[in-house]
């Protein structure tokens, strides 16, 4: 069973943007909005040097690290192309206009 | 109204009571006698027409009709009588008893009854549910007030048409259309060719998102546009205002737009409250198995009403599915419904437009591209897996049945990956799998490229003749040299031709497309694009929608064709110029705020000082600029920091863009025994000219007073020194990791000329460069001669472009900082702040 936390609307978060939520304790987490309105969670941390992904220019599916310019899937938080590394990724679903995160530690525990 | 003909609201055969009949048949009694549940008895009737004795109870006054050809009853394309599925002799002939006109308000499980509206107790001994769904109101003030509606019943229709005839009569009335998905934009097709005045206000940005993305709905706008609708995208409504009537919406953002009708078409929501009532199990829908069974085996369910395997549907086509898995059911052949997927399909005149599966790309997702400007067409396919998963299809939705179908099939295609995209017919003619061999195949006059009117012939005649590239092709027979869709064609013939070598084609601008840098800023302005995707979608893009690296240069294209109309996409900004800082390592920011000239007060002082403690800035550094550059900022304290830079009057730096960075001075004339003029105050006046200018690259400018160049301007984009005389000009140098000395550009008497030349030059390099090319590389590739003929001998030319780019200062000269600290988008640097727990799923 996951708990679900809502963390505010689609449109909070800038289409083709990101937006930070913090949790007490946790690594801080990146939600994106791509072009077509789908929502994915990361840890805000790239798999190279630690650059927030949040920051990062979003382009079909997948980000574009602010820092040195990985391409990290937004799905699967995997660095793409011929680098390598993954970020962790963070259930999150949208319903009814509202974004819902998996609680965090819920994930871990899980993983 | 013609519609009306033939329907007998409350007929006397609705008002007959049900007399227990003597008929021992187990009596079906259906709730809903809307598309689902008329078909349910159709497919029932069709298996076994003597078996159950039926009964139909439908809310509305109207015998079976077709829901989705409402449509075309408001747009006058057809009439009522003319969407009718099936008249009261059908149901007469069939033996059904119709009540209309009263709906079920109470269904006794334990009795195992239902109870009408006007007291009809009626026992079953199966009931089928077919409610249908009730339309989404959004809770704004107003929505109650008489003039606001949904579009789902005839009823809503009447009520359409009685507000444009109205209109008509006072010279044409407005409406407006809450909601742009296929609902919303077929009420807004209706009502206009009604002749009211529409606008569709949409909360997401872009049409029809959940079927379409964003190219296609860009392109569904435009063409709407184009037939006279306004729509408002990423509108959001606040309230439906008028006294006693509707009289207008009001946007979130202050915007009002009268209207004496509004149409709701935000979404459905399955009608499940009587079913909830009832003690029936309900999710999203009402709950049902493969056999269309509820939680009570005695009550079935079928439609929109019902969820089904987590799903829940809104299209007729999975109803028609679940019916005869419902049928089947009743006549004890339980095959079991499985889920649908669904394909949508807008038939909105005119436009086609075509979406089915899952679009949205993701994981292991491929997407193939296809637009063709020429003809208005976008095409993307979605392969997983070597399986088709999804397809977005519009201005040729021919083969939208295709795909569908080996999107349902779940076929292999990877034989056929190449040719996919062109459809059925050239996929799989001939056997032809290899592109190649598919133009080999083509007769000597089929014609290549269409734009010009090329045949294969003619292209290769050509090659033959020594065109060995594509630039070459395009030189001679002009094949590929307009829109460029033919571009592979005429790769593939070179190959054809000349084996295999055939000579790579100039670099294109990214992997998303196979136009240059050159030929984008060349289309931009001859075909005068206005927005990204419309670049994209002329010049066929591969990818829905860029990459990190075409974005930012297109953003900048546009910016530099269209000054003060082009609206920047901040989404297409490196971090830096979206932040409006530089980012650093450690994902803090740097503020470098502007000092004119290098020169600098107590007061500006002060205030950084203040800002230096305040915000715990780890560290302050004098650049190579000659600013202050305060380090270590949070992301959420940006705005605040710039708020208090700003009250002590200084603006943004631009040190994070690509843009003019500084103007170096030194001292000159004024303090140096050396100097011979005043340098520090034309370095003041060349930044109060440049600064805020967006470019290809970061710019540099600076200004010594004397040859020994204390300022250091021959290694600059553009460098001014002092001499007796007047001022020598140089350009193209930059220090960085190949160091180069400026080229000479000419020398000028006065204060005023190098200022003139200065934004010539700049001119050139905005509208020629290409993104990400300093001033140096730039010379190198067009020469330092090129540069003196624009600049130098052209003296209209120059005047020009120094008025071009004035011009476009006019606009741009805002500083970023004040905008963002006075509360514009603040929240994008703020945490999103999470809201209450949700209960556990
Ligand atoms: C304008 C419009 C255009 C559409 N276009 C398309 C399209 O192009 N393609 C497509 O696939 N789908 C389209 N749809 C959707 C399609 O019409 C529905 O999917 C389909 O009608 C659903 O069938 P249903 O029987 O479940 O519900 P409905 O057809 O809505 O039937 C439900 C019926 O139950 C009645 N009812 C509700 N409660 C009670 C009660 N308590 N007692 C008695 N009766 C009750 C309602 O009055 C209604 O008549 C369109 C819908 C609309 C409104
Ligand atoms: S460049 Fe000439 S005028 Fe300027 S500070 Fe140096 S010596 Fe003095
Ligand atoms: S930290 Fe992300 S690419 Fe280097």
């Amino acid at each position: 069973m996951t708990d679900w936390i809502d963390i505010g609307t689609l449109s909070d978060i800038p289409q083709r943007g990101a937006r930070t939520v913090r949790f007490e304790g946790e690594p801080e987490i990146a939600v994106f909005r791509t072009g077509d309105d789908k929502v994915f969670a990361l840890v805000n941390e790239c798999p190279h040097k630690k650059g927030p992904l949040s920051q990062g220019i979003v382009h079909g599916h997948a980000v574009a690290c602010p820092l040195h310019n990985w391409n990290i899937a937004l799905a699967s938080g995997e660095a793409q192309g011929a680098d390598s590394g993954c970020t962790p990724t963070i259930a999150v679903r949208e319903e009814n206009g509202r974004i819902l995160l998996a609680r965090p530690e819920v994930m871990r525990d899980a993983a | 109204m013609d519609f009306q003909d033939g329907i007998e609201p409350n007929s006397d055969y609705d008002d007959a009571p049900i007399v227990p009949s003597d008929d021992v048949r187990e009596h079906l009694v259906v709730v809903g006698n809307g598309m689902a549940g008329c078909r349910a008895v159709e497919e029932l009737l069709a298996r076994d027409a003597d078996r159950y004795r039926v009964t139909i109870f439908g809310a509305e006054p109207h015998v079976n009709y077709n829901r989705i050809m409402l449509s075309p009853v408001l747009a006058g394309e057809k009439t009522f009588d003319q969407i009718v599925i099936n008249t009261r002799e059908w149901y007469d002939e069939n033996g059904i008893d119709l009540i209309t006109a009263d709906p079920v308000t109470a269904i006794d499980r334990a009795a195992k009854t239902v109870t009408s509206r006007s007291g009809r107790t009626v026992h079953y001994d199966r009931l089928l549910i077919a409610t249908g769904s009730d339309p989404f109101i959004i809770p704004v003030p107003g929505k109650d007030l008489p003039g606001v509606i949904s579009f789902r019943d005839m009823n809503d229709v009447d009520t359409m048409l009685a507000a444009a005839e109205a209109g008509k009569a006072q010279g044409g009335g407005s409406a407006v259309v809450i909601g742009g998905g296929l609902l919303g934009l077929e009420a807004a097709h209706g009502l206009t060719l009604r002749g009211m005045k529409v606008t569709v206000i949409h909360l997401m940005s872009t049409l029809m998102e959940r079927q379409l993305d964003e190219a296609a709905g860009w392109l569904l706008k435009s063409a709407l546009e184009g037939r006279g609708q306004s729509i408002l995208t990423g509108a959001d409504t606040a309230e439906i205002y008028g006294e006693g009537k509707v009289e207008g919406v009001r946007l979130k953002d202050g915007r009002e737009i009268p209207a004496s009708l509004v149409v709701m078409a935000v979404g459905i929501r399955p009608a499940t409250a009587l079913a909830r009532e009832a003690g029936l199990d309900v999710g999203r829908g009402i709950k049902v198995d493969d056999h269309m069974v509820t939680s009570d085996p005695s009550v079935l369910a079928v439609g929109e009403c019902v969820e089904h395997d987590g799903n829940v549907y809104g299209l007729v086509a999975p109803l028609w599915d679940m019916c005869r898995s419902l049928a089947d059911g009743l006549t004890d052949r339980h095959t079991g419904y499985r889920g649908s997927v669904t394909s949508t399909k807008l038939k909105v005149a005119g436009l086609d437009v075509f979406s089915a599966g899952d679009f949205s790309g993701g994981e292991g997702c491929e997407d193939i591209v296809l637009r063709d400007a020429a003809r208005g067409v976008y095409k993307r396919v979605v392969v997983k897996d070597d399986k088709v998963v999804g397809a977005v299809l519009y201005g040729d939705t021919a083969d939208g049945g295709w795909y569908f179908d080996l999107l349902k099939k779940g076929e292999d295609v990877s034989e056929v990956r190449d040719l996919l995209i062109f459809g059925q017919a050239f996929a799989s003619g001939g056997g032809a799998l290899d592109p190649k061999a598919a133009v080999a195949a083509l007769s000597d006059d089929a014609e290549i490229c269409g734009c010009n009117g090329v045949s294969k012939g003619q292209v290769v005649g050509c090659i033959e003749a020594g065109a060995c590239s594509l630039d070459a092709v395009r030189a001679t027979c002009k094949a590929s040299a307009s829109c460029g869709q033919c571009t592979g064609l005429v790769e593939s013939l070179l190959a054809l031709t000349l084996g295999e070598e055939v000579e790579a084609g100039p670099k294109t601008l990214c992997k998303c497309t196979s136009f240059t840098h050159d030929d984008v800023r060349r289309e931009i302005v001859a075909q005068d694009m206005r927005s990204i995707p419309e670049v994209m979608q002329k010049l066929h893009w591969a990818t829905p929608d860029g990459c990190s690296s075409c974005r930012p240069a297109l953003n900048y294209y546009l910016l530099c064709a269209l000054p003060g109309e082009y609206v920047d996409d901040q989404q297409s900004r490196f971090v830096n110029e979206r932040m409006h800082a530089n980012i650093q390592k450690d994902g803090t920011y740097s503020v470098v705020p502007r000092m004119w000239g290098g020169l600098t007060n107590p007061r500006e002082l002060r205030a950084i000082a203040d800002v230096v403690e305040k915000y715990d800035a780890p560290m302050v550094k004098v650049t190579g600029g000659q600013r202050l550059d305060i380090f270590g900022i949070k992301k959420e304290d940006l705005p605040a920091v710039w708020a208090d830079l700003n009250a002590a009057g200084m603006v943004s730096g631009h040190a994070y863009g690509k843009s003019l960075r500084t103007v170096k001075t030194c001292v000159g004339s004024e303090w140096c025994r050396f100097g011979t003029q005043d340098s520090t105050g034309l370095g003041v006046k060349t930044e109060r000219m440049t600064w805020g200018s967006w470019m290809p690259h970061k710019f540099k400018i600076a200004v010594s007073g004397c040859p020994r160049n204390c300022a250091e301007a021959t290694i600059k984009d553009f460098g001014i020194v002092c001499v007796d005389s007047g001022y020598e000009l140089s350009v193209g140098g930059n220090g960085g990791i190949k160091v180069r000395a400026t080229d000479f550009l000419c020398k000028v008497a006065t204060e005023e000329e190098a200022l003139e030349y200065c934004a010539a030059f700049i001119q050139v390099y905005r509208e020629e460069a290409r993104y990400l090319e300093r001033t140096a590389p730039w010379i190198e590739r067009v020469g330092v001669d090129y540069v003196k003929s624009r600049v130098v001998e052209d003296e209209a030319g120059r005047k020009a472009l120094a008025a071009r780019f004035l011009y476009s200062q006019s606009f741009s000269q805002d500083d970023p900082w004040a905008e963002r600290a006075s509360g514009d988008r603040a929240d994008l640097h703020q945490h999103l702040q999470p809201l209450a727990l949700e209960a556990a799923e």
